[in-house]
């Protein structure tokens, strides 16, 4: 092969490759990504109950039930509240009154079927789409990240 | 006082720093040897003022000095001594002053074992280790010092995060640091090679080394953080494609590419700019890596971070060294001369297309990790990009590349008949095909088996041909056998370390897709003498018990497991220092599958416990994969070609041996 056929070949391989890259990311993009929402946006939103979705914010204080390895509560963003249902084992950081993100379907306005609660690793670790959504409703109290340094 | 020293060293090695950069440059104009030497003595004072520092850092926290915040934030007086120590750099300053030692190091190792190397080339790549080293010195100094002071001194520290007191995880960030601080190596060559304006297969044979090394400490880093993952994260799973993983797992691929076409480069002195730039993408990767872990844009376990001040400091380094080097390529690239001709269907041509799908695999999840990222600073909304994602496009890559490894080692040099490998090959075909009916035959006919089988069948097809290739080499069932085992001993390290190598990628594969497959979970609610059954085993609840440990309290289950008839004691703990809750899960491996349980919420009103047990099956040949990967680098490095200095001939042109691969 000549240099020239061989600087052809490179490109047609490189063009293959990123047509290939490129079709494969965006197929992968329709459904492999997972939107995040508070309990306010939500209520303005309409969402399919078969998208999956993450949602997140405080537990409720008072609001969790456990009836075998059903647990049921009520996330919050202190404006509105929605109830979320989760089968499983809960992580190790799971409290009422700390910041938790699910990810499930909206079965119904208000009521979520959480197939996943996202282990968190530190106790004064706030998901940061938790701390945004509180801040956003003005209910923000003390700065949970900055306390960490 | 000791504290100060170690700050007074970091800070003179700032100095040295600014000189091992700058002062070989003028040399290199100027065409002044002493001035380049200069670089010599920098390097290797560079090791010793921040092995002192680092001394410093560790004697403080042994002593549990208070006075130190680092110390106060990150240690305590109960820990045990292994875990004071790893608290070194189980906290971002420590951690970081342990990426400059370690780089350090690797420029002492180049002055030490580079004698025969290229005076200028040699000034050049040091120099440039030293402004890399510039950077980040400044950034600990500026952002992150630890050795800063605390007034007044506490009684006692605030504790290391219990799941990272685990000795899986004291030594995953330094193995990880090795692999990527090592590949600065293979940039700092890249860029004096630049400068100098000449590549070829000599240079190949300097950078290998460091290259070869650099894979093996990050092949093996990333093996232990995913291990630690699977036993103590209790969550089953041992990959989540998280952004943490994906920042060490995306120089990891460009880091394979650059081996594969390093070998193009030496055996052929072919595909130069390409390998170039490899060598410059992997190392900003490896920044990058670092970036996104430690400024704190992603939240996780390893985000020590979250001053901004720190993240903006690293991305402006990062923007430095990116865009500086690959300025310097643009311009200096295009008069590299090409050579080496080949044909489409070549050993060149296979590592070029196993390049080029390394590359297109990393960039796929490059785009996928930056993605939320991008998407919320551009006001698309939060969100985020989950393991969906990361498989559907990181597969239909892979499973084209497992088939060309089994294929590439067939192929020669320059151009290789088709009718050849299929000779080579059909047999390895035959028995791949036969191995799948089999596998699936014994199967339930359902898809996930079907995936399962498709993808131990790969596994099968690199193992087969793997040892179809050693065969041949040796003779095999051709020759009288005293004769193959000369063959075999004389078979170069390096092609055993290729072989190691990929079926180490092999074994990775059974445990990855037999895993995804088989996978059982089951969640249930257990009191005390109830039994569940999971894949076949029968496991009972025995007892509970509670168990006061100095630094944590536990609640620990005991479960036996009726057919292997052994205890599991899987854990809740709750941590004091800091107050913790931790899961350890017990794990029973039959070196084939493991059984593992988790303990969780309990007792209900009614006594019972919320329990959840996997089955887990060829996950135990995930680490052998690692392992025989890890030991296919080590054998590779081992090869006596393979020399940190390889001899320079009088001309500074490399020589290929006649008759090497």
């Amino acid at each position: 092969m000549k240099k020239k056929t061989i600087r052809l070949y490179y490109f047609l391989v490189g063009f293959v490759a990123l047509v290939l890259g490129a079709s494969l990311i965006l197929n992968a993009f329709e459904d492999g990504i997972v939107f995040f929402y508070s309990p306010t946006d939500l209520k303005f939103k309409k969402i399919d109950s078969n998208q999956k979705i993450r949602i997140g914010g405080l537990v409720k204080l008072g609001t969790l039930t456990q009836n075998n390895e059903l647990f049921s509560f009520k996330v919050t963003d202190n404006e509105e509240n929605i109830d979320v249902r989760f089968t499983g084992i809960l992580p190790d950081l799971f409290r009422e009154g700390q910041g938790v993100v699910a990810e499930g379907y909206l079965i119904k306005p208000g009521e979520f079927n959480a197939i996943e609660i996202l282990a968190k690793h530190d106790e004064n670790y706030m998901p940061r789409e938790v701390a945004d959504a509180i801040k956003a409703s003005g209910e923000w109290r003390g700065d949970t990240e900055s306390d960490k340094q | 006082m000791i504290p100060e020293i170690g700050f007074f060293t970091l800070s003179l090695s700032l100095g040295v720093a600014l000189i091992q950069s700058v002062m070989p440059l003028i040399g290199l104009k100027k065409n002044n040897l002493t001035l380049m030497s200069l670089a010599d003595n920098a390097a290797i004072m560079q090791v010793l003022l921040l092995s002192i520092s680092f001394a410093t850092l560790i004697h403080s926290f042994i002593s549990s000095d208070f006075s130190v915040i680092n110390v106060y934030q990150n240690s305590h007086t109960t820990k045990p001594l292994i875990y004071k120590i790893t608290g070194v750099w189980g906290n971002h300053e420590g951690s970081l002053l342990l990426w400059v030692l370690i780089l350090a190091i690797f420029g002492g190792a180049v002055v030490l074992f580079g004698n025969n190397l290229s005076k200028r080339i040699k000034a050049a790549a040091l120099s440039v280790q030293g402004m890399i080293g510039l950077g980040f010195i400044a950034f600990i100094i500026f952002t992150s010092n630890p050795f800063e002071r605390l007034n007044p001194v506490p009684l006692d520290g605030k504790g290391l995060n219990p799941l990272l007191q685990d000795p899986g995880l004291a030594i995953h960030p330094p193995m990880l640091y090795l692999g990527y601080v090592g590949f600065s190596m293979a940039f700092s060559f890249a860029i004096a090679a630049l400068i100098e304006g000449k590549v070829d297969s000599l240079w190949a044979r300097w950078v290998r080394p460091w290259t070869l090394a650099a894979w093996t400490f990050l092949t093996v880093g990333i093996g232990l953080g995913s291990w630690w993952a699977y036993y103590e994260l209790g969550w089953g799973g041992w990959w989540y494609w998280d952004p943490v993983e994906n920042a060490s797992f995306i120089p990891w691929l460009t880091g394979t590419a650059l081996i594969h076409s390093l070998v193009v480069l030496e055996k052929r002195d072919s595909l130069k700019s390409w390998t170039i730039l490899l060598a410059i993408v992997t190392f900003s990767l490896s920044l990058l890596g670092t970036f996104l872990v430690r400024s704190g844009v992603l939240t996780s376990v390893h985000a020590f971070a979250s001053d901004p001040s720190r993240g903006i400091f690293i991305l402006i380094l990062l923007l430095i060294t990116v865009g500086g080097s690959l300025t310097l390529y643009a311009i200096k690239a295009p008069k590299l001369d090409q050579s080496g001709v080949f044909s489409p269907i070549s050993r060149e041509s296979s590592l070029l297309i196993n390049n080029i799908f390394l590359a297109t695999s990393a960039s796929t999840v490059l785009i996928g990790t930056l993605y939320p990222l991008v998407a919320e600073s551009i006001g698309i909304g939060k969100i985020s990009v989950g393991p969906p994602y990361f498989n559907m496009v990181f597969i239909p890559i892979f499973i084209p590349l497992i088939i060309l490894m089994g294929i590439g080692p067939y192929l020669p040099w320059r151009k290789a008949k088709i009718i050849n490998i299929y000779l080579n090959l059909k047999v390895v075909v035959l028995l791949t095909i036969i191995s799948f009916v089999l596998f699936f035959s014994f199967s339930n006919y359902k898809l996930n088996d079907l995936a399962g089988c498709a993808g131990i069948t790969l596994s099968a097809w690199v193992i087969f041909s793997i040892s179809n290739d050693f065969i041949n080499k040796i003779k095999l069932f051709k020759n009288p056998i005293q004769d193959c085992l000369n063959r075999a001993r004389n078979l170069r390290r390096s092609a055993y370390g290729m072989m190691f190598a990929h079926i180490g990628v092999g074994l990775l594969i059974i445990g990855i897709s037999g895993s995804s497959a088989w996978k059982q979970e089951l969640i249930v609610s257990l009191k005390p003498g109830e039994e569940i059954r999971i894949a076949g085993n029968r496991i009972i609840f025995k007892e509970i018990n509670f168990l006061n440990a100095s630094n944590y309290q536990s609640l620990m289950g005991e479960f036996y497991l009726v057919e292997k008839q052994v205890l599991m004691k899987p854990e809740r703990r709750i941590y004091n220092q800091p107050e913790q809750l931790t899961t350890e899960a017990a794990i029973h491996s039959n070196l084939w599958s493991d059984i593992y349980l988790v303990i969780g919420d309990g007792p209900n009103n009614e006594g019972a416990y919320t329990v959840r047990a996997f089955f887990e099956p060829f996950i135990p040949f995930l680490w052998y994969g690692v392992l025989i990967m890890g030991t296919g680098g080590i054998l590779s490095l081992t090869d006596r070609s393979v020399k940190v200095t390889p001899k320079r001939s009088r001309n500074n042109k490399a020589v290929p041996k006649a008759g090497s691969i």
